[in-house]
């Protein structure tokens, strides 16, 4: 029960200061995904059930902040948690190697998924561009940002739910 | 008898010899011998002030460090404090500037009515180029209105909360804005970028572009009241088998360092959809 109490206060949190403070910090055009990497590294860590929850009130947190249309946050940090319920299962022993694969496919995914809709809807996004400006400098970031983020949020799992705690 | 002639030969001795000594020396011819003198004794002196302040410092020494310690880590304290405030006041003063020429921005343009707010976020996608600001639909701020610094135009409210909006930047990749060249006299469209690089589009071939014109809102389409300042022609491209020039665009504000910011209040957006013929299938 804590697990899914926690996540309100704490997802507020992080989009507050993805909103605030991550957004600002642009490596050319692109930034870290604070939910996302928060999100994958919870799933690693955590039972499925309170991560596929952690993911729809994730998405549906930063959808009300972003201009971007709900149902792109929402699947795509739902397909962040597959992923990651998927990993969790195949490379248990190195959790870093499992968070960095997170990482890198999710934001990959996410962010295509999330050029795709826009483009789709009128948004003139060119591939070249969003792919060298936006989403492999996102990736860098995220990638830098999960070793901090994935050591806080296994001791944040190993406190509200120590049985739960897998290594 | 005797005893008394050699006391008074020696009284007289001394005499002569002090007199001597104080006519040598009035005469100016012991000054070498006095000041050898001198500065021996003072040497001595300085020798033994010198040791005995030594001594002094190594025996009060502990007590002395303490209190200096101590001392210290009161001054460090206070200049702590005192750069706390610094900060704080420097913070104030670059709020105040920025709210002063908001001041005389609002002045400089009377016909509209403004209401301040502070930007307190951007958009969590990298693909978007929104700002959050602290007014909303309590303070009358409605969908559309457009949002103004005093340096020109940089967006329009997209989505309203009770206490906060989102406002689209014109930099957004989605922004598409009816403007006005004002040294060429001509219609174009600006159009916002992935980077947040500002270009304009629809420039008829016709007209002559010089980099350093003014863009203006044209007011056309209703979406955005006319002649708000957005920037200057940076460079344009110009070929001719094109059926439009285009050309990039000096943004007059500086997107990154958005603090405060002005929503024109008095302006409700013309909503022309209705208006636009529907072709038949």
């Amino acid at each position: 029960m804590i697990r899914n109490l926690i996540a309100f206060p704490l997802l507020s949190l992080v989009v507050i200061v993805q909103s605030s403070i991550i957004s600002q910090m642009a490596l050319l055009a692109g930034y870290a995904d604070l939910m996302l990497i928060i999100l994958a590294a919870w799933a690693l860590k955590a039972d499925s059930s309170s991560a596929w929850l952690w993911a729809i009130i994730g998405g549906f947190m930063v959808s009300f902040v972003s201009g971007m249309p709900w149902f792109v946050d929402i699947a795509g940090y739902l397909f962040v948690v597959l992923i990651a319920q998927i990993l969790r299962q195949r490379v248990w022993q190195a959790p870093l190697l499992a968070m960095f694969s997170v990482i890198f496919m999710g934001t990959l995914v996410m962010n295509l998924f999330a050029l795709l809709i826009l483009n789709l809807l009128g948004t003139p996004l060119p591939f070249g561009d969003s792919l060298g400006l936006i989403i492999l400098p996102s990736m860098l970031l995220n990638l830098l940002f999960s070793i901090p983020v994935y050591a806080v949020v296994r001791d944040t799992a190993q406190w509200v739910s120590p049985t739960q705690e897998v290594e | 008898m005797r005893n008394l002639f050699g006391r008074s030969l020696q009284t007289t001795i001394i005499f002569l010899i002090v007199g001597g000594i104080l006519v040598l020396a009035f005469g100016g011819y012991l000054g070498g011998a006095s000041r050898g003198l001198g500065s021996s004794l003072v040497g001595m002196q300085t020798w033994f002030a010198t040791r005995f302040a030594a001594i002094q410092d190594f025996l009060a020494a502990p007590r002395d460090i303490a209190t200096l310690r101590q001392r210290n880590a009161e001054l460090e304290a206070e200049v702590s404090r005192l750069q706390g405030q610094v900060i704080d006041l420097q913070q104030k003063v670059d709020e105040t500037e920025i709210l002063a020429a908001l001041v005389d921005f609002s002045r400089a343009n009377p016909e509209s009515t403004y209401k301040g707010a502070a930007v307190v976020g951007r958009d969590p996608s990298p693909f978007l180029h929104y700002i959050i600001i602290n007014r909303g639909s309590n303070d009358g701020v409605l969908r559309g209105m457009p949002v103004v610094t005093n340096q020109g135009l940089i967006g329009r409210v997209d989505a309203v909360i009770a206490d906060a909006a989102r406002v689209q930047l014109v930099t957004d990749p989605a922004s598409a804005i009816n403007i006005r060249l004002q040294n060429a006299d001509t219609d174009a469209v600006l159009i916002g970028s992935v980077t947040g690089d500002l270009s304009l589009d629809m420039i008829s071939q016709d007209v002559t572009v010089e980099p350093g014109d003014v863009v203006l809102t044209s007011g056309l389409g209703g979406g955005y009241p006319p002649d708000l300042i957005i920037g200057q022609v940076l460079n344009v491209r110009k070929r001719d088998f094109e059926l439009f020039q285009q050309a990039t665009i000096q943004p007059a504000v500086d997107f990154t360092r958005l603090e405060i910011v002005l929503i024109i209040t008095n302006f409700r957006p013309v909503e022309i959809e209705p208006l636009v013929p529907i072709t038949p299938p």
